[in-house]
């Protein structure tokens, strides 16, 4: 096996978009390791449309926003390997990884890119009481079980969880003949797009049941039926509004976490907000040289949002390796704080001295609101300032800053809500 | 076809039985009602191997769980059973309770169960620095283990088949009859006539036993639940930590796995149905809350799955093996609840010295005493995995990322003699499906890789058998057509 400067952890959009990018920026020593048995990650089995309204202004299907960024990386011939699982990183940088054809294989890399994506919440996190029986299985199982073996993972669907991902998988099910008697929403709303409400619901006539969860679930061998409750004001099922739905199938959309397991063994530092690396300005982890975009870094909504991230580390990595490795940084790191009504940001940290032409924020708010400000303070300066309409946390905002607001001194950046 | 032996129950009684029978010329077949090996009580407890203090001094209990003890250090090497041996705690919380502690040293002492002593909270805490504040002192056992109790039962009963012992699934005894000093079983596949019976049906072992028993069995089904921990934690506590016993068991302990999970259960809920392995609310609350009495900082968001199992607790709460004396040829193996997994080689042995007496059977000359379990690459070198994906590139594939199971593990398990031929079928071989995801990611490869494996579509995959199916062919077009 050939040795190379630089190598991506995973095939999907982050780590596509990322090997473009640092092969136009001049790195072309890279390799692309990707589990599947082809390129595109997650995006293979999203049939539904909605991919790359910012950065193509079309409506694509996951597999044709994928092709795009697929093509760019066989134009380039840049090398890469599938079916191929990364088995170790180590903390200097060596990448081990298996696949059938090379065996194992070693790679001490001089930069590594982590763009390993996440996976779903099961139940048992949830504690969902019941049986075990088949028929339980989260949306990603289930739209894979379809799109990709096209196979039903059930005829009786109830789905909890009214995300995005729930009110897709809702129409999809329903386009291929079940029934879907339910979506089941924990809140009080639904965290999805309206619109995805109304292609994916209401034009089924699928009821949204907000404020319920699921709380038994009923059949030995496979699912007979499922009981849902209404919650109350901290989130516990109120005794006696139980109604059950005699179904064949329970589609989990609980929530994503990304999949770090690979940046623990490498000992990169991670953030309990977001359960991804803490990052600087660089999208660099606290391993020099070792970088992280895409869902394995924080779980994004856009697809569009993945692609720059994974852009911005391709060109940080090849600076990087074009620098000697070194770390080239002057100025102290400071600290990006989430304040009040944000919940965290993506860079957490930024070194002065290092910055592009701009800072790209990205963060998530805690909870919902209206004609809110949203602010950034350098020290005591505020040198931010939009009105938002509308602000969820199923919606990832970002802020761009140009270099210009960030000189002068200051001990702290600060993203935060205010009311005026 | 008349068999020697005809055992009921494919658990981990049922298995250690056969395993030490098949020492002997005998026709012997186990059957089960489920679909595989292992589906009962004996996948679904707290997979320890207890040290033998809290069984009542003279009781069968005492005895076999002092033996199995001592027998299954070799037994998991002969059988390549993951097993150590951690140790483990009596916790008692105030100084009221200390002479609850005393009892039990006593007790362990006159059962026979070596180096027991009673450490106080220092030394405790320099052991196991996460027990709770409350602790005062607590009964240690150095001879406690940990065990799979999946491979336990799977490796007996592989090793029975391979020295001609035979297994039927999906054969659900029904009756049995006595005729002419032999029985007829009556099954859902049809009768089978057998010299002698083992009844090891678990939960319902007291249902045959009364068939011919004038001194009735009567089992209560005791359901325990369980939340298991990421593995990614790492081990809040090296040893497992009982509470002090009750008159429903042993209580809700904490304990590593033996593959680096932390378990915390199991609750004693006595049910009517012995079907009735669902989860509750109140009984997952109610093992957090007794589990983090015991140890501090348990990191409770990290649990990924919680289940059930079901005691097959008898009455008179002792074991019952022996032959019915009604019934000159019947064996009965019943009312096997805790310490039923410790104790399986000790009542193999038991009941096959019995058995072998009674029936006249002779030692076999070429007992096959080992069996090699399925490769784990994971326990290899790199150089050594390096070496094995070069010869059989399967093992080059993983297939369930969490837990880093590969494809030539998963073929290994559904090609081995009583391989696997459901979803959960390998998942107990592998462990594939039981780390942190749950299947989300693998289960669809699992299920491809079954259906090739096995000649059948992927709609014909079961997670465990008949009734069970996965997925459903994609028929609209035949049953609504098209919709837009």
């Amino acid at each position: 096996m050939k040795q190379y400067d630089l190598v991506i952890v995973g095939g999907g959009p982050a780590g596509l978009a990322a090997a473009s990018a640092a092969y136009d920026a001049g790195c072309k020593s890279t390799l692309l390791l990707e589990r599947d048995n082809e390129l595109g990650g997650i995006l293979n089995q999203c049939f539904h449309d909605g991919f790359g309204m910012h950065t193509f202004h079309e409506e694509l299907s996951g597999p044709e926003y994928a092709e795009r960024y697929i093509q760019r990386v066989l134009d380039r011939d840049i090398p890469l390997r599938l079916g191929t699982t990364v088995i170790d990183i180590r903390p200097d940088k060596t990448v081990v990884a298996v696949n059938k054809r090379d065996g194992v294989f070693e790679i001490p890399a001089k930069a590594v890119i982590l763009a390993m994506g996440c996976r779903e919440r099961p139940r048992g996190a949830l504690n969902i009481p019941g049986y075990r029986p088949a028929g339980v299985y989260s949306a990603g199982m289930a739209q894979r079980l379809v799109n990709k073996e096209g196979v039903l993972p059930g005829r009786e669907v109830v789905i909890l969880g009214s995300g995005d991902i729930g009110l897709i998988t809702a129409r999809r099910m329903a386009l291929k003949g079940a029934k879907v008697h339910a979506v089941v929403e924990l809140m009080p709303y639904s965290g999805g797009l309206k619109r995805n409400i109304e292609h994916c619901l209401t034009a089924f006539d699928i009821p949204l049941k907000l404020s319920h969860t699921v709380v038994d679930i009923k059949g030995k061998k496979r699912v007979e039926s499922v009981t849902i409750a209404q919650v109350d004001e901290h989130n516990k099922p109120i005794p006696g509004t139980e109604l059950e739905y005699p179904c064949d199938t329970l589609l989990l959309s609980v929530g994503l976490i990304p999949e770090n397991e690979l940046s623990r063994r490498a000992g990169v530092a991670l953030s309990p907000a977001t359960n991804g690396p803490v990052v600087n300005e660089r999208l660099e982890t606290s391993i020099p040289g070792v970088f992280a975009c895409g869902n394995v870094l924080h779980v994004h909504d856009l697809v569009d949002f993945v692609s720059l991230e994974g852009e911005a580390t391709g060109r940080a990595a090849a600076e990087y390796i074009r620098n000697g490795c070194e770390d080239t940084a002057h100025g102290t790191t400071v600290p990006i704080e989430a304040g009040d009504g944000v919940r965290y940001t993506v860079p957490s940290q930024v070194r002065s001295g290092c910055l592009e032409n701009t800072l790209t924020l990205r963060f998530r708010v805690t909870g919902r609101s209206e004609n809110r400000f949203v602010s950034v303070y350098a020290g005591d300066r505020r040198i931010y300032h939009e009105r938002k309409a509308a602000l969820a946390p199923g919606t990832m905002e970002e802020v761009t800053l140009p270099r210009t607001d960030l000189t002068g001194g200051f001990d702290s950046l600060t993203v935060k809500l205010e009311d005026e | 076809m008349m068999y020697d032996i005809l055992i009921i129950g494919a658990g981990v009684s049922g298995c250690a039985c056969a395993r030490e029978l098949s020492r002997y010329d005998a026709r012997i077949l186990v059957i089960d009602k489920e679909d595989d090996v292992c589906c009962g009580t004996s996948k679904a407890n707290s997979a320890i191997v207890h040290a033998g203090y809290d069984a009542a001094p003279g009781s069968l209990m005492a005895k076999l769980n002092v033996e199995g003890n001592a027998l299954m250090g070799r037994l998991a090497e002969d059988l390549d059973i993951p097993f150590r041996r951690n140790g483990s705690f009596v916790v008692c919380f105030s100084e009221e309770d200390r002479p609850g502690l005393v009892k039990l040293l006593e007790q362990g002492k006159a059962n026979g169960v070596p180096d027991l002593r009673i450490l106080e909270r220092d030394e405790l805490i320099a052991m196991e620095p996460n027990l709770s504040d409350e602790i005062v002192a607590a009964l240690y056992a150095p001879t406690a283990g940990i065990i799979c109790p999946f491979t336990l039962t799977l490796a007996l009963a592989e090793n029975a088949a391979a020295n001609g012992v035979e297994f039927r699934f999906n054969t659900a005894a029904t009756d049995i009859r006595r005729i002419d000093g032999h029985f007829i079983v009556d099954t859902n596949q049809g009768p089978i006539e057998t010299r002698s019976v083992l009844n090891a049906a678990g939960v319902y072992s007291d249902k045959f036993h009364n068939i011919f028993g004038t001194n009735k069995l009567h089992i209560t089904p005791r359901r325990g639940d369980y939340c298991l921990l990421d593995r990614v934690v790492g081990l809040p506590v090296e040893r497992t930590i009982f509470p002090l016993p009750s008159k429903f068991g042993k209580g809700i302990l904490v304990a590593p796995t033996v593959h680096g999970n932390t378990i915390l259960g199991p609750t004693a809920i006595d049910l009517d149905d012995p079907e009735a392995t669902a989860t509750t609310a109140d009984g997952i609350a109610s093992l957090l809350a007794q589990a983090t009495r015991s140890v501090k900082g348990l990191p409770l968001k990290q649990i990924i799955t919680s289940f059930a199992g079901l005691r097959a607790h008898e009455d008179g709460h002792e074991f019952v093996i022996g032959e019915v004396p009604e019934a000159p040829g019947f064996f009965d193996c019943a009312g096997i609840e805790s310490p039923g997994l410790t104790s399986s080689p000790a009542i193999g042995k038991m009941v096959a010295a019995e058995m072998s007496a009674k029936l006249g059977l002779s030692q076999k000359a070429n007992f096959i005493e080992t069996r090699k379990g399925i490769l784990d690459p994971k326990a290899l070198s790199l150089e050594e995995y390096a070496a094995l994906v070069k010869e059989q590139p399967a093992y080059g594939s993983v297939v369930c990322r969490c837990e880093t199971v590969t494809e030539g593990e998963i073929l290994d398990a559904i090609r081995r003699p009583l391989g696997a031929r459901s979803v959960d079928g390998v998942k107990r071989r592998t462990r594939a499906t039981m780390g942190r995801c749950q299947g989300g990611f693998c289960s669809s490869r699992v299920m491809a890789i079954l259906a090739r494996e096995l000649g059948v579509p992927l709609t014909a995959v079961t997670k465990c058998g008949p009734g069970s199916r996965m997925a459903y062919e994609d028929d609209r077009a035949q049953r609504g057509g098209d919709r837009t």
